[in-house]
């Protein structure tokens, strides 16, 4: 970073620190408000918060909100970043002038022993007892100025979900920078065990009343975490969750839809019928459209999974997911961006930061593009219509249309266990993470930060899809687009072009799978996102029309010339085949490894060109 | 009196912690540094224990009240704490 040079010192910086679950994320929502940036740690996927904040008197501050950490161990990244962060060890991130502690008032004797071990660091510590309304409801009455004698520190109490509660912190920020102390010699702190002693006996003293545990977390839980009820409404909470991400998008994905194909119109009228119009029209707005059309259902579900976070029900989905997930070697952690996967894999891999330890994480990574992501339907929707007859099964209860799709979706659940559990005897072997963790207390969202939050993930997500997605349709649309058809040319334009010479040549490897070269040609446009290979089919096939029309010709076309062996082995190729070239540079991003981003392709595409070869072969056995 | 451990109560059962013994745990990499993880999660020597709940498959993992919070961990976990009966 540019403005980190020693000497000259251009502003203060506080770094907001704490254990997980202290509301520390809230209080620096509260105090920043939307002026906050979020990067990454530069080389990990450790996320960097940070805001301007404002004094009374003007001075204009930057605020970083580290990462949750229990103690400065390194164990993980996030605390490797955190520690380094403070104890001003860090690459590019310069050394806080003041930290600013958050702990939870209600589990006080616990949060105490991070503050007593950052005071061994010589910063200037400002303390704020947050949460201090629970503490208050719970009958938990703790003494700031006993508190502040014994830590030498200031101490206020902050309700961090309300902007009106922070009067005290900020007078005493803008006082404490007014007469800020110079930094001390940091000193070698203690053993977990002596800081432990220390922070009881600090808390014992400054507790004036003791309280009792908070109420509705305990009536909650017997409920959200009994063994029955608990879990059906896990489940009625997920299939919820999904029936509105499927729901609710439906209309904004029409009008996305309707609004790029108008943009095409409208430049089809201004434009002469050139190169440059083609670029626009068919390269760009296809290809970033095909992508942003999944913008309604990754802010729904985005949405969803912030407040099950800031509810504190995400720890709960974890404990009741957890034995299941151990059984393939993951934590319960993994379960909800595995879930988040069936929407879209981009945001299920981004959401894998939850899991704090490195191993489980890529295992995580790695199987995510096995869940069915939405792309896939259009796919599935199109060839099931072609070859699986609508006929009742099993009494007339279901369609075997139904059950096909069904059966798809459990083809790639079941294959991402067991690729789970391959990973976890192999490449990630390793010691067993402790599932450990806080159940922390149930508390409503708040809108301000949910909303600002939500914008945040939304922006990172069209960050990185949608600057991959740009380069990726301009990429491809060059290779369908030339050369151009000789004269004379029997073919559709697209056979003679760069695209259409490498498929017609993978056409040889995926013989032995029953694909024609038309198909191997619309798997090449088709890598910018996997209903994209629709469209491209219809190119191949040379088809005229709207979207519908093409379907209804493709639907006719694929019946008439593909045979069933060709049909089934190009669905179970789109069960494995990491078609999406977004996916694959968020794996990259997130991973920050080309290694695991080249081995998570290749296995990907081994796993379909096998899957699809088994089921063509199979096929032709059970037709002969 | 015998040796018990966090991991042999039942949901609704309350014991007093009474210290770390991560040697218990089969694993003894994973054991390494599980006694400074319990410490800096909450659990302490002398504190009260309860378990409240249990999750649904093989009663695994469980979550158990501590001083004011809520902590949920495996029973594999739970091994390494051992407890005495009775309130402290």
């Amino acid at each position: 970073m540019a403005n980190n040079s020693p000497d000259i010192k251009q502003d203060i910086k506080i770094a907001l620190v704490g254990s997980p679950n202290c509301g520390k994320s809230s209080l620096f929502n509260s105090l920043t408000g939307s002026r906050q940036k979020v990067a990454n740690y530069p080389g990990v996927t450790v996320e960097r918060r940070s805001g301007k904040y404002t004094t009374a008197d003007g001075k204009v501050i930057t605020l970083i909100d580290l990462p949750g950490i229990y103690s400065l161990k390194d164990r993980t990244l996030d605390e490797r970043v955190s520690r380094q962060v403070i104890t001003g060890t860090h690459v590019s991130e310069s050394q806080p002038d003041l930290l600013l502690c958050v702990a939870d008032s209600t589990n006080l004797r616990v949060h105490l022993r991070l503050v007593l071990e950052l005071k061994h660091l010589g910063l200037p510590i400002i303390l704020a007892l947050n949460m201090h309304d629970m503490a208050q409801r719970d009958d938990i009455r703790i003494d700031p100025e006993i508190l502040s004698k014994e830590l030498g520190v200031p101490v206020v109490t902050t309700i961090a979900v309300r902007r009106g509660s922070l009067d005290n912190l900020k007078s005493q920020l803008s006082r404490t920078l007014n007469d800020l102390p110079p930094k001390q010699e940091s000193m070698p702190a203690p053993t977990t065990r002596e800081l432990q002693q220390q922070a009881r006996d600090i808390a014992a003293r400054a507790t004036l009343s003791e309280g009792s545990q908070h109420k509705i977390t305990r009536q909650l839980d017997r409920l959200l975490l009994h063994p029955v009820f608990g879990i059906l409404i896990f489940f009625i909470t997920l299939f919820g969750m999904f029936q509105l991400v499927y729901f609710w998008a439906a209309a904004p994905m029409d009008l996305i839809e309707g609004g790029f194909t108008l943009l095409q119109g409208v430049i089809s009228d201004i434009l002469p019928d050139n190169w440059f119009r083609s670029l626009l029209n068919d390269g760009i707005i296809a290809g970033v459209g095909s992508v942003l059309v999944f913008l309604p259902q990754i802010i729904i579900l985005f949405t969803f999974i912030l407040i099950l976070e800031s509810t504190g029900y995400m720890a709960r989905a974890a404990f009741i997911m957890d034995r299941t997930m151990a059984m393939v070697g993951l934590n319960g952690r993994a379960f909800i961006p595995l879930m988040s996967s069936f929407a879209c894999a981009i945001p299920g891999i981004m959401a894998t930061r939850t899991i704090e330890h490195h191993r489980d994480r890529i295992t995580t990574i790695m199987i995510a593009p096995l869940m069915t992501c939405s792309a896939r339907i259009p796919v599935y929707a199109l060839l099931i219509g072609a070859v699986v007859p609508n006929k009742p099964i099993i009494f007339g209860l279901f369609g075997l249309q139904g059950m096909v799709l069904f059966g798809l979706y459990l083809i790639g659940i079941v294959s991402a266990l067991i690729v789970a559990m391959v990973l976890k005897m192999t490449l990630t072997k390793g010691v067993a993470q402790p599932f450990l963790m806080e159940l922390p207390k149930y508390q409503l969202p708040v809108f301000r930060h949910l909303m600002i939050n939500l914008w945040e993930r939304v922006k990172t997500f069209l960050r990185r899809a949608g600057t991959i997605i740009l380069y990726a349709a301009i990429g491809l649309w060059l290779l369908a687009q030339y050369p151009k058809k000789p004269i004379g040319g029997l073919e559709p334009d697209i056979f003679y072009s760069y695209a259409g010479i490498m498929g017609r040549a993978l056409q040889h490897i995926f013989a032995p799978l029953g694909f024609n070269w038309e198909m191997s040609i619309a798997l090449i446009p088709g890598m910018a996102a996997r209903e994209v290979a629709i469209g491209a089919l219809g190119t191949v096939y040379a088809l005229q029309g709207n979207e519908g029309q093409v379907e209804q010709s493709l639907r006719t076309i694929i019946q008439s010339s593909w045979s069933l062996p060709t049909a089934f082995a190009f669905l179970a190729w789109y069960i494995f085949a990491p078609q999406c070239l977004a996916t694959l540079a968020t794996v990259r991003r997130e991973t920050n490894s080309w290694g695991w981003t080249a081995f998570m392709t290749g296995y990907l595409f081994a796993l379909a060109y096998l899957a699809a070869l088994a089921v063509n072969k199979a096929t032709i056995a059970l037709l002969a | 009196m015998t040796i018990r451990y966090l991991s042999d109560l039942k949901k609704g059962e309350e014991a007093t912690i009474l210290g770390f013994d991560p040697k218990s745990c089969k694993d003894i990499d994973f054991a390494r540094d599980l006694e400074d993880r319990l410490l800096e999660i909450g659990f302490e020597e002398g504190l009260n224990v309860k378990i409240l709940h249990e999750g649904p498959i093989s009663r695994d993992p469980i979550a158990v009240r501590i001083g004011q919070m809520t902590v949920a961990l495996r029973r594999m976990e739970a091994a390494a704490v051992r407890i005495y009966d009775g309130k402290p």
